[in-house]
């Protein structure tokens, strides 16, 4: 089965829009969503009304920290982040923030596992800035492939049996077998708000079967979707990195 | 996990297994057949029982994730691949022959022969890092010929492929490696500069022509790590009648810099392709090693060392293209030659590593007896290379980077196209055919280069063709 893999969404509906477009017509068979629904983007509704949509379908979704967030004012954040949560806040209704508040932290499904910051202590939200992150994920999991994002900047790990690592910044559109005998991670870029230069939304193809994976980017419009943060007064940076990718 | 038994007879996946015909220090190999596969085949099965060396489990999964992803004639068919969680197994294609090993008690070879290998080898080596593969172990054993003499290079469990995690980058902090064949880059931790490769293949060039390897056997890291200062014997301090361009070539692939050896394996083909075309610099006339005091300057300063890559294999690659110019130098409009040239120029301004191949037909009647010599008895031959090289000259590149090359032919445009097959040409420069020069020998041919390259072609037209371009130039334009 080929699964379409996406993180940190962010409220950003053209560039989730643009993903899912790109993922049916590769033949993505069952999606999964990382966490990070909403916060920074302007469109919170529209996209955590496609996650029910697609949950209700037989998709998986994960928690991420911005959805705590909306639901939580102890989750620390910057300025600008906070600024967009206490909007989005106001702007989803109880049955969206009931959605968002009683996703699971983690799910693990075969042999794979999907959280939203890494595995060992999903609910701190650390960051996979290196290869000692990522073997402190795979450790704490048998999985053979933890999918995470939180970043925002795509990378892949691996582990041997004997606890060496590799880490790699993955090529667009080129598919790579995760070989059965070694535990992957693999990092996510952003949907809604990618940070590696690349304004282009990031996914994930992945297939069960092959066990191949593949890290696609799908261009969107940007300009709408800086417009939308623009025109609701959300912070103007936010709408300004999007063209960037930073 | 229950294993099933490697043995005669035993079935894996719908192969049957056969008798064992390799048994090495990381895999033995065992003959297989499947129903519905036609083939000679070849199954790899890695020594990954406990006690044995890990680097037989890295490197067995490194060539399981880069065989699947090979093509072409110059690599082992792969047909299938089983992974560790049951059995371990790579299925190939069984090439016929033997490893050019067999050839060691043969060495040294004549000149003219190991040039045709090493040509042919480095014409395999250029189509795998253009699939985006760095061999890192080319040496006798892993190269092997089939019956059309085409080269294939087998072994993959110590290469890096640009597109894949690097799992034995990461695993061994001691390159692994073949000691006398190793690049001095790769005892620094480099493991994605596609020069590497050169350098063996310059060590293998030295090695089947003098029948000495250019930096002993030492096995020690000691003794790998002086050729990170230490240059080799030039081979003519070893045999007298050693070709200077022959050792031009072997000394360019033995650079310890790797900026300093040829940008591409193509590059390489290409001059022992045409040793005739080889610029000889110092290299060629090197009698004895560099003195002691340079020797040392090298190895107590690291700014000297080798540096590495830069950017990566495709990027590499990309970079340092073979250009062809067709010209028209007897016939050809000298508004069109200097269109010609400007394009030239252009193209090669952002490709430092670029070479640039002048290419002329000389047409041959089909019936008439040819005669070499002009009406005024001067040898046509040598007249188009002279003019070949005058054009030339206002590009002012190295002498190194250009070459010029008469084409005796029949048909002038399936003339130009061997040419850019046989040499690896990435790019060729054409005139198009001119509506008051319609005989002119090359223009006429365009369409048909344009048409049926496998590269890419550019046809140029003079800048005043452009307003007033006939009906025939219209319909050529779209090539």
């Amino acid at each position: 089965m080929l699964l379409a893999v996406f993180s940190d969404i962010h409220g950003n509906r053209q560039a989730f829009e643009a993903c899912l477009k790109v993922a049916r017509a590769k033949g993505a068979e069952r999606f999964v969503m990382l966490g990070d629904f909403v916060g920074y983007g302007a469109d919170p509704e529209w996209v955590v009304d496609t996650a029910m949509e697609l949950v209700a379908q037989g998709a998986v979704a994960v928690r991420g920290n911005h959805d705590q967030a909306v639901n939580s004012s102890s989750e620390t954040m910057n300025n600008e982040a906070q600024i967009a949560i206490e909007w989005t806040r106001g702007r989803l209704d109880i049955a969206q923030r009931r959605f968002l508040a009683e996703l699971p932290m983690l799910v693990e499904d075969g042999d794979r596992l999907f959280v939203h910051s890494e595995a060992s202590h999903p609910q701190r939200w650390h960051y996979i800035r290196s290869t000692a992150d990522a073997a402190k994920s795979l450790i704490s999991t048998p999985a053979h492939v933890t999918f995470c994002g939180h970043i925002h900047r795509p990378a892949l790990y691996s582990m041997s049996v004997t606890a060496k690592m590799t880490g790699l910044v993955p090529k667009t559109d080129i598919s790579m077998p995760l070989l059965r005998g070694r535990q992957w991670l693999a990092v996510l870029g952003a949907v809604g708000q990618p940070r590696d230069g690349d304004p282009s939304a990031a996914f994930v193809l992945f297939d069960t079967t092959s066990c191949q994976i593949t890290y696609c980017r799908a261009p969107y419009d940007v300009a709408s979707a800086a417009n939308r943060i623009r025109e609701n007064g959300l912070p103007h940076w936010l709408a300004d990195r999007l063209s960037e990718g930073r | 996990m229950p294993k099933p038994m490697v043995k005669p007879g035993a079935v894996i996946d719908g192969y049957t297994i056969g008798e064992c015909v390799h048994a090495g220090g990381m895999a033995t190999l065992w003959t297989v057949t499947h129903a519905g596969i036609d083939a000679r085949l070849l199954m790899k099965i890695p020594r990954a029982s406990e006690g044995e060396d890990p680097a037989a489990i890295v490197s067995f999964e490194m060539e399981m994730m880069i065989l699947p992803r090979l093509t072409g004639p110059h690599v082992p068919h792969c047909y299938g691949t089983g992974d560790f969680a049951h059995q371990a197994y790579a299925v190939i294609e069984r090439i016929s022959g033997t490893t050019l090993y067999k050839r060691l008690p043969d060495l040294p070879l004549p000149y003219g022969e190991v040039r045709l290998l090493v040509a042919k080898i480095a014409t395999a080596l250029a189509d795998l890092h253009r699939q985006n593969v760095i061999h890192h172990d080319i040496k006798p054993s892993s190269i092997m010929f089939r019956d059309n003499g085409e080269a294939v290079l087998i072994d993959f469990g110590l290469s890096h492929h640009n597109h894949l995690p690097d799992l034995m980058q990461a695993e061994f902090r001691l390159p692994y490696g073949t000691a006398p064949y190793m690049a001095p880059e790769r005892l620094l931790g480099v493991r994605d500069d596609p020069r590497s490769d050169l350098f063996s293949l310059g060590v293998l060039l030295y090695f089947f022509t003098t029948g000495e390897r250019p930096f002993g056997e030492g096995e020690t890291l000691r003794a790998m790590r002086r050729r990170l200062w230490r240059d080799p014997y030039p081979p003519r301090a070893l045999r007298s009648d050693y070709p200077p361009w022959l050792q031009e070539v072997v000394l360019r692939c033995l650079e310890i810099e790797p900026d300093w050896r040829y940008p591409t394996a193509a590059q390489l083909a290409f001059d022992l392709t045409h040793p005739d075309q080889v610029k000889l610099t110092a290299r060629a006339e090197r009698m004895k090693r560099d003195p002691l005091s340079v020797a040392w300057r090298r190895r107590f300063n690291p700014d000297v060392k080798p540096s590495g890559a830069r950017s990566d294999l495709a990027t590499q690659i990309a970079m340092s293209p073979i250009v062809t110019v067709a010209l028209d130098t007897a016939e050809g409009a000298p508004e069109l030659n200097e269109s010609l040239r400007v394009t030239t120029e252009r193209i090669l301004a952002t490709l430092p590593s670029a070479r640039l191949a002048c290419v002329n037909v000389l047409k041959l009647n089909r019936i008439a007896v040819d005669k070499t010599l002009d009406e005024q008895g001067s040898n046509k031959h040598i007249d188009r290379l002279v003019a070949l090289r005058h054009w030339a000259t206002p590009l002012k590149l190295d002498e190194s980077r250009l070459s010029v090359h008469v084409l005796e032919a029949v048909d002038p445009a399936a003339a130009l196209l061997e040419f850019a097959e046989v040499n690896q040409v990435d790019h060729v420069i054409i005139g198009a055919r001119q509506g008051s020069f319609r005989r002119t020998l090359l223009g006429s041919v365009s369409a048909k280069v344009a048409a049926e390259a496998t590269c890419t072609v550019t046809v140029v037209r003079p800048p005043r063709m452009a307003a007033d371009a006939g009906e025939a130039d219209a319909d050529e334009a779209a090539g």
